[in-house]
């Protein structure tokens, strides 16, 4: 953590939009002396000191954990959802990654299901509604026999815990050309269709969730990839070629 | 104010078992006519709302995250215990509850905490069952690690993000019943207030942050799961919306507030980097597992540690407490970390201190070392561009958890009655400090199997009148939250709500945080509520009350938490011993351990609100321990 020593003058490109129904635009800002050091997140809460010491409004933007974790800062930065660095949240790009005198520009995840609430802030209520609809195992309360009665294999446990580690930001649909929530959808049917805890609901699950992700608008996979390649987590689309799996069968298989 | 903590007597191990017989029971069909609001949607709430809504109450739950699986619970990182014994290391619930009582200094409930060793199995079933991806042995088992504070591992874990996977858990239990209908789930709003009727909780008032409307709920009872307060020192590891704000207003509502001066420091933390830094970030215990903690032996030894022999090393940690070594509690770890940096033995001369992981890659190979914290070893080089498998970590202290919050009888009920609180927000389980892999189980214990009894016990045995929204009460509390935006929208100063919460933090750390003494704290209890009239005077809170508007939801918690810091300054000031996070420089041991004292301390602060700018009045709650022999800790 040596302090890189001169700080960098930086244009901003930012969209803001007041709310759902009135139109956007880029708006221009200048970011003067940015330390390397910190984050993307830190500049622009930087940039929101200087508005709202003057009276103006601040940007807009999800965040909370700035760890990595907890999946609220979406926002596509030139173009790439989170940003240029691969397997990083928004908040864990810091701004090494940067050179003097870059323009930046800055805009919220685009997609039909994720309407703008304000300036970067969408509404990706559209996954909790997925989930909703069979991204779990029915097992209330108190029901549980003796974990260790549920024995399940160090690898499967493994691939397991690679889908489950979604943090269900989106970065997947906004990079899609689709905006396909295909690879959301794949990780969470994936954990429970690779655990013997996912089994009882196989077929229900994988038919119910593919069925809410259509009715939220969300696009068809057509193999781009993108989705892959924007992922903070590293999520495979091997998941993906899990859930058509799982869907074919559950298809021939239901009554 | 009466404090009566309901705790049953006769043996410890049969209290929990006798006390739910002795609660009345609500039958099935009549549970539907209760309706029960859960503020906050981390382990706690969610693991209530969804336990709740399967024994068919009415559920209304609300959170400030888009998503109520975005609740801070998330960045939990290492583990959760539970006395299961699985590796067979004489582990069981007796020891679980010993070291929680010990860990946390002797000033935690013996009832509650025997309790949570208790249901800590049960917790580790239910996620099992939910498809929590545990980690696992070849055989097919789950595997355990250790936490600090103990000699047996029990600690169970999904690599380095177990509260990801836990909440994610108890987020698809909760997401079951909203699709059921069961539960209503209200994301994006703030309660901002607590409406009693007849001297009970029967609603809130929140601000729904997407429309900025003030909304009203009615409910037969109220749950605050809204976790800690860390936030008060402007940088801790928590989330940027960690608040106190829905407890902070219950307490001027008549809920006494418990030990709000036990606050955790955690040994091992990326260190600050500068002054726009928005948070700290942990990297968790169980890294201490293989990793191991040292400075150099020599002052001011600017040497890159690659160049340090052996021989000019000095793990302090196992040098001085052999049995527990690098896992000894969180208190003691932070407090070793600031005496060898006073005296100047910091990481090439930083505030800071090694955390070395070339033995353990020597000893199992760097790809074993990536299994198990693989994702750590990311975060810390996406924040420092340093390599952690290449170069030691440099680590230090920062505020992580707050044992304190709202009081809380056995049946998690606070001083107002069908108000109660759940996880972190309240204060009872973890004494003056929380063992790792503690929060975990504190958070689920208390929203799976406490509170969905101790409920029913509360509505069989009280009447509550049937109310709605349009109740007298509901609109003088609408009315006094409106009055409360418009006058920090009305100040329409130039300092940012950011600037002046720094400024808080600052003196926080400085005089109330890892070494406090009686001339630092009245020094900030006089600070405090200068830069309380400075907010005042001179905040800039831009755009309106009626939109989306986060500088406004900053405001308002830096307002809560200048009056909040003031609280927790006078409680350290009063509390006149040492005792796990409290440390009171006058009372020490000759070791530089802290030093109780069991005489005039043994006992629960809970601080009754009296008004506004009054003293608040400090009662307390005598401990009593019947099973645990008190004594200064050690762990050498």
């Amino acid at each position: 953590m040596e302090t890189k020593a001169v700080g960098m003058n930086l244009t901003l490109k930012v969209w803001r939009q007041k709310d759902n129904r009135a139109p956007g635009g880029l708006v221009e800002y200048h970011v003067k002396d940015v330390s390397p050091d910190i984050s993307f997140l830190e500049m622009l809460d930087i940039l929101n000191e200087q508005l709202v010491s003057k009276g103006e409004d601040a940007i807009a933007f999800d965040h909370d954990c700035r760890e990595g974790i907890c999946g609220s800062c979406a926002m596509m930065i030139d173009g790439q959802a989170h940003g240029p660095d691969k397997a990083a949240t928004t908040c864990q790009l810091h701004m090494r990654r940067y050179k003097d005198g870059e323009v930046i520009t800055v805009e919220p995840f685009r997609a039909k299901a994720f309407p703008v609430v304000k300036d970067l802030v969408v509404d990706r209520s559209a996954f909790d509604r997925i989930q909703e609809a069979g991204g779990f195992v029915s097992v209330n309360t108190g029901n549980a026999c003796d974990a260790n009665n549920i024995l399940v294999a160090h690898d499967k446990a493994e691939k397991a815990m690679d889908a489950a580690a979604c943090i269900g930001c989106g970065a997947c649909v906004a990079a899609c050309p689709n905006a396909s929530a295909m690879l959301f959808v794949a990780a969470k049917v994936s954990q429970y269709a690779l655990l013997p805890q996912g089994q009882p609901e196989r077929e229900k699950r994988v038919l119910a969730m593919r069925e809410a992700m259509d009715n939220e608008g969300f696009g068809h996979c057509t193999n781009e990839y993108e989705c892959e390649a924007a992922c903070p987590k590293e999520i495979k689309v091997s998941n993906i070629a899990r859930l058509n799996r799982e869907f074919f069968r559950a298809m021939v298989v239901s009554e | 104010m009466k404090l009566d903590s309901k705790v049953p007597t006769g043996p410890i191990e049969k209290s929990w078992d006798k006390h739910r017989f002795d609660l009345k029971l609500v039958n099935p069909a009549n549970k539907r006519k209760f309706k029960v609001l859960v503020v906050g949607t981390g382990l706690a709430g969610s693991a209530a709302a969804a336990s709740l809504a399967e024994l068919g109450y009415e559920v209304e739950a609300f959170c400030v995250q888009d998503s109520a699986r975005r609740a801070h619970s998330i960045a939990a990182q290492g583990g959760i215990n539970a006395a299961k014994n699985y590796p067979n290391d004489g582990d069981s619930i007796w020891r679980l509850f010993y070291d929680t009582v010990k860990g946390g200094d002797f000033r935690s409930r013996e009832a509650n905490v025997y309790r949570l060793a208790q249901v800590s199995n049960n917790i580790i079933d239910q996620c099992a069952a939910q498809g929590v991806p545990f980690a696992r042995e070849y055989g097919g088992t789950l595997s355990n690690r250790s936490f600090g504070g103990a000699q047996v591992s029990r600690t169970f874990y999904a690599r380095g993000q177990t509260g990801q996977q836990l909440l994610l858990g108890a987020y698809s239990a909760l997401s079951r019943q909203v699709g059921a209908g069961t539960v209503k789930m209200f994301p994006r709003r703030e309660m901002l207030d607590l409406v009693l009727v007849d001297g009970a909780a029967r609603g809130i008032v929140c601000r729904n942050l997407t429309t900025g409307a003030t909304e009203k709920y009615w409910g037969d009872a109220v749950l605050l799961c809204t976790g800690g307060y860390t936030n008060v020192y402007y940088l801790s590891t928590g989330a940027n919306s960690v608040n106190v704000t829905a407890a902070w207003r219950a307490y001027k509502r008549g809920a006494a507030f418990a030990n709000p001066c036990y606050t955790q420091i955690h040994p091992t933390c990326i260190p600050v980097a500068g002054k726009y830094q928005s948070k700290l970030t942990l990297m968790s215990e169980s890294l201490r597992n293989d990793g191991r903690i040292w400075v150099p032996k020599k002052k001011g030894d600017m040497r890159n540690p690659a160049e340090i022999p052996e021989a000019e090393r000095d793990y302090y940690l196992e040098r001085k407490y052999p049995a527990f070594g690098n896992l000894v509690p969180r208190d003691i770890a932070s407090r070793n970390a600031k005496q060898v940096i006073d005296e100047g033995r910091g990481a090439k001369g930083t505030l800071s201190v090694y955390l070395d992981f070339k033995d353990a890659i020597n000893r199992i190979g760097e790809d074993k070392v990536r299994e198990k914290y693989g994702n750590l070893f990311d975060m810390y080089l996406h924040i420092t561009d340093e390599n952690p498998y290449h170069v030691p970590m440099r680590i230090y202290p920062a505020v992580h958890y707050t044992m304190g919050g709202l009081w809380v009888d056995y049946n998690l009920m606070t001083t107002i009655p069908g108000l109660f609180c759940l996880g972190e927000a309240n204060f009872s389980d973890h004494g003056a400090n929380r063992l790792g892999a503690s929060a975990l189980m504190q958070g689920l214990a208390d929203g799976y199997f406490v509170l969905p009894y101790t409920i029913g016990g509360y509505f069989a045995g009280n009447k509550l009148a049937k109310l709605n929204t349009e109740h007298a009460a509901f609109k003088a509390v609408e009315a006094d939250v409106a009055a409360h935006t418009a006058k920090l929208l009305k100040v329409k100063g130039r300092a940012t709500p950011q600037e002046i919460h720094r400024k808080l933090g600052h003196i926080m750390w400085d005089k109330v945080g890892m070494g406090r003494t009686a001339a630092g704290l009245k020094e900030a209890l006089k600070e405090i509520p200068a830069i309380r009239e400075e907010f005042w005077k001179s905040v800039s809170v831009s755009g309106s009350g009626e939109s989306f508007n986060q500088t406004l939801e900053r405001a308002g918690r830096v307002a809560d938490f200048l009056e909040f810091g003031e609280l927790l300054a006078m409680d350290a000031l009063t509390r006149e011993e040492s005792c796990g996070g409290h440390f009171r420089e006058e009372h020490q041991t000759e070791d530089g351990e802290a030093k109780r004292d069991d005489k005039n301390f043994s006992h629960v602060a809970a601080w009754e609100y009296t008004g506004e700018g009054k003293v608040p009045v400090r009662h307390t709650e005598p401990l009593t321990f019947e099973n645990v022999h008190i004594a200064q800790r050690n762990y050498a």
